[in-house]
């Protein structure tokens, strides 16, 4: 997704990472979800037994555990028998971009990942289906003791920490979904940074769906000790199919005392894909969490990341953004869990619909008895292109301490015509007016990311927008 | 455009438009060449800003008779787009909001984008600019409207005064360099100090090459700009033509008693 071709090349108006490759796999699971399935996965990996049990009771839970009721109602058409759980696409990971199977290190080419690498990434992570199939970290990073491997890897290599950590942050029966994770999760990235290190370039995992009806199920964990630092990025993209496919991961942070921790997502899955994912962090004395979440692509998009604020000074933050286009429904937000006193929280959200698309912004705001002194503001902006487009607003708040200053604003607005007019009127097209006025709309946010990302969110926006106009 | 020189720039013949179904000019005849000044002046309702806006092509005025030709072009169903790109530009009376837009941003696609236009039709006599070409522009013309260089960094006219507003407005002239400059009250809300700079702005670009129609209640922005020719505009008609001296006429009579004398029964 940081890949930057030069605008005459841009295929405008059509979702540009569509394109499939062959399939060329060493092992693909059968279709749907059984006792048998999880097992193999674990084989196949030569797991410990703990885990093995974790994802068995993880999978009772699973198949226990009703559909959620809420959120989009497109939930209903997802049948879990249809999709795949587990694909090997190469027997090994690469260390670098040649010992990567041909074909996928071009499909990684194409979506500029090894240039991305070059120019400003101090670390990637390229997971193919349901595998990382190639893992790198600068050099010096890795002799200040940092650590960033794929999660598979991180539990051959550090199974103590794994241990210590896993399933604490998102438990598996904290949802249908996290269970469905926890059972066959396969892939995704480990992070420890140790105490005082600062990694001051982000680090990357790009995720890629290929199959037809794939699911993908990325586990993360992320471990900053007291005083470090992280920035964290990740984008996605699938082919597109007219059938359904299934990304659901689970992200578990740690944030220690006095850490700091980012972590940005530009989700640009194709329209077919089920985007159901929770992100959890817990933030300790005086750390610092922030979710820069873009949600452009995706069927249907259900995503809160959250922050618990467990000791007094911590700060989570959320900014969030959202396109939805037809077809899509983007129910995104945040979640903020003050547990301690002197803890503050920002939620900023802001959601850009056209055609027949959805956003919803649903988000909650939990203030525990004993956690005075919380500070906590939402920030919710919805702006509809026309008129078929539909916002909707959920604020939850929870508050059971009197000492708490509390805000929510949640605006919603149209593109107006005198602004459109005015554009035009200095020699911009209406198409061009309209991605000027929507890129105004998100530069809050946009002005947040590293320059390259900020590029490619106007980008691709610039992208969803064409054709956009009657 | 080389044989400009046999054909007006700008001929608006019978114009009729509406909004909303009321309309506002009732059959207005104006020619424009390149290289004069031209001032509309008329009371508050008069059809002046619709005038400015039907040229610029908003589309919520419907024209519903007469026509307007640039350079002997037909361009009533021009975009606003397209129109900007042939050289027309209107200087607002309300500047929008562009929220998360910055000046310099908004100017580049402009600029980038009318000069394409006119490059593609020169022939090779006109270049596209290179971004430093842009940049260095931007910066001079900045400095002759004495704007801060920080305002190449604001949001487009967000939390702008009204004088600020008005010095974009004519920044964006400066940059776009168009045929025809339509000014709409672009002497409203303006100081002594902030009209002296506004106006010293536009005599400069004032040029051979350019044709601007001021649009004005009062006769203040007259002093500043020297129109060659001034016209009254009462109910949506031009009732009055002459030279410079008409303003300073019509400044001292008022616009009551030409009122009375060319008001329309409803």
């Amino acid at each position: 997704m940081v890949a930057t071709p030069k605008p005459q090349q841009i295929d405008l108006g059509e979702y540009k990472y569509g394109f499939r490759d062959e399939e060329d796999y060493v092992f693909k699971s059968g279709r749907g979800l059984t006792r048998e399935t999880v097992e193999e996965i674990s084989a196949m990996k030569g797991e410990p037994d703990w885990m093995l049990e974790y994802r068995l009771k993880s999978l009772e839970h699973f198949q226990k555990r009703p559909m959620p009721n809420w959120g989009a109602e497109e939930l209903a058409e997802l049948d879990f028998d249809d999709i795949f759980y587990y694909i090997r696409p190469s027997e090994k990971m690469g260390k670098t971009w040649d010992e990567v199977p041909a074909y996928i290190k071009d499909t990684f080419e194409k979506l500029g990942i090894p240039e991305a690498e070059r120019k400003f990434l101090a670390g990637v992570g390229a997971q193919y289906e349901s595998e990382v199939i190639y893992h790198s970290l600068r050099e010096d990073l890795e002799a200040q003791g940092v650590v960033f491997l794929d999660m598979d890897g991180a539990l051959r290599e550090y199974p103590d920490l794994v241990k210590q950590y896993f399933g604490t942050i998102i438990p598996y029966a904290d949802n249908k979904f996290a269970a469905l994770n926890s059972a066959v999760w396969s892939g995704g990235s480990f992070i420890y940074v140790p105490e005082g290190v600062k990694v001051e370039v982000p680090l990357q995992a790009y995720f890629r769906i290929n199959a037809e009806n794939m699911g993908q199920f990325e586990r993360t964990l992320i471990i900053c000790a007291p005083g470090s630092y992280v920035h964290y990025v990740e984008g996605c993209t699938a082919p597109t199919y007219s059938t359904n496919s299934l990304h659901s991961a689970v992200v578990e942070i740690i944030v220690q005392e006095g850490a700091r921790c980012r972590y940005t997502t530009i989700q640009n899955w194709s329209k077919n894909v089920y985007n159901l994912v929770t992100k959890r962090a817990a933030a300790y004395k005086d750390a610092t969490m922030e979710w820069v979440d873009g949600n452009l692509g995706s069927k249907v998009t259900m995503k809160y990341p959250a922050v618990w604020l467990m000791e007094p000074g911590a700060r989570g933050e959320v900014l969030s953004v959202a396109f939805s286009g037809d077809g899509q429904h983007q129910d995104a937000g945040a979640k903020m869990v003050h547990v301690a006193p002197h803890t503050s929280s920002q939620i900023t959200s802001k959601s850009i619909s056209k055609g027949n698309g959805r956003s919803s912004y649903r988000g909650l705001v939990k203030v525990h008895k004993g956690a005075y002194d919380v500070k906590s503001n939402v920030d919710c902006d919805a702006l509809l292109l026309d008129e078929t487009s539909k916002t909707d607003t959920y604020p939850y708040m929870e508050i059971e301490e009197e000492r708490v200053s509390i805000g929510h604003e949640a605006r919603v607005s149209k593109v107006a015509d005198e602004q459109i007019f005015y554009l035009m009127s200095r020699g911009l097209s209406e198409t061009e007016a309209m991605s000027m006025i929507v890129n105004g709309f998100i530069e809050p946010i946009a002005k947040e990311l590293p320059l390259e990302y900020a590029v490619e969110l106007n980008r691709l926006i610039q992208l969803e927008m064409e054709g956009s106009v009657g | 455009m080389t044989d400009a020189k046999n054909v007006p720039m700008l001929e608006i013949e019978n114009l009729h438009a509406s909004i909303e179904d009321t309309e506002i000019l009732k059959g207005v005849n104006l020619t424009v060449n390149q290289g004069e000044i031209h001032a509309i002046m008329g009371p508050n309702g008069s059809g002046k800003s619709t005038l400015a806006n039907v040229l610029a092509g908003n589309p919520e005025y419907e024209v519903t008779e007469g026509s307007i030709r640039f350079f002997g072009e037909d361009i009533l169903e021009l975009e606003p787009d397209e129109r900007a790109q042939l050289g027309i530009f209107l200087a607002f009376q309300y500047p929008t909001v562009i929220p998360g837009v910055s000046m310099a941003n908004f100017l580049r696609m402009a600029v980038k984008n009318v000069r394409n236009a006119r490059a593609e039709k020169s022939e090779g006599s006109v270049k596209p600019f290179t971004p430093r070409e842009f940049r260095r522009l931007m910066k001079e013309k900045m400095e002759l409207l004495k704007m801060d260089a920080s305002f190449a960094t604001r949001y487009l006219n967000e939390g702008f005064s009204g004088g600020e507003k008005k010095r974009a407005e004519i920044l964006q002239l400066a940059l776009l360099e168009p045929s025809l400059a339509v000014l709409d009250e672009t002497d409203s809300g303006l100081d002594i100090d902030a009209l002296r700079v506004v106006s010293e702005g536009v005599n400069n670009l004032a040029s051979d090459e350019m044709g601007i129609l001021l649009i004005t209640h009062y006769q203040r922005l007259l002093d500043y700009i020297k129109p060659n020719y001034v016209h009254i505009m009462i109910q949506g008609r031009i009732v009055q033509e002459g030279g410079p001296e008409l303003a300073i006429e019509l400044e001292s009579k008022g616009y009551e008693k030409l009122l009375e004398e060319y008001a329309q029964p409803a």
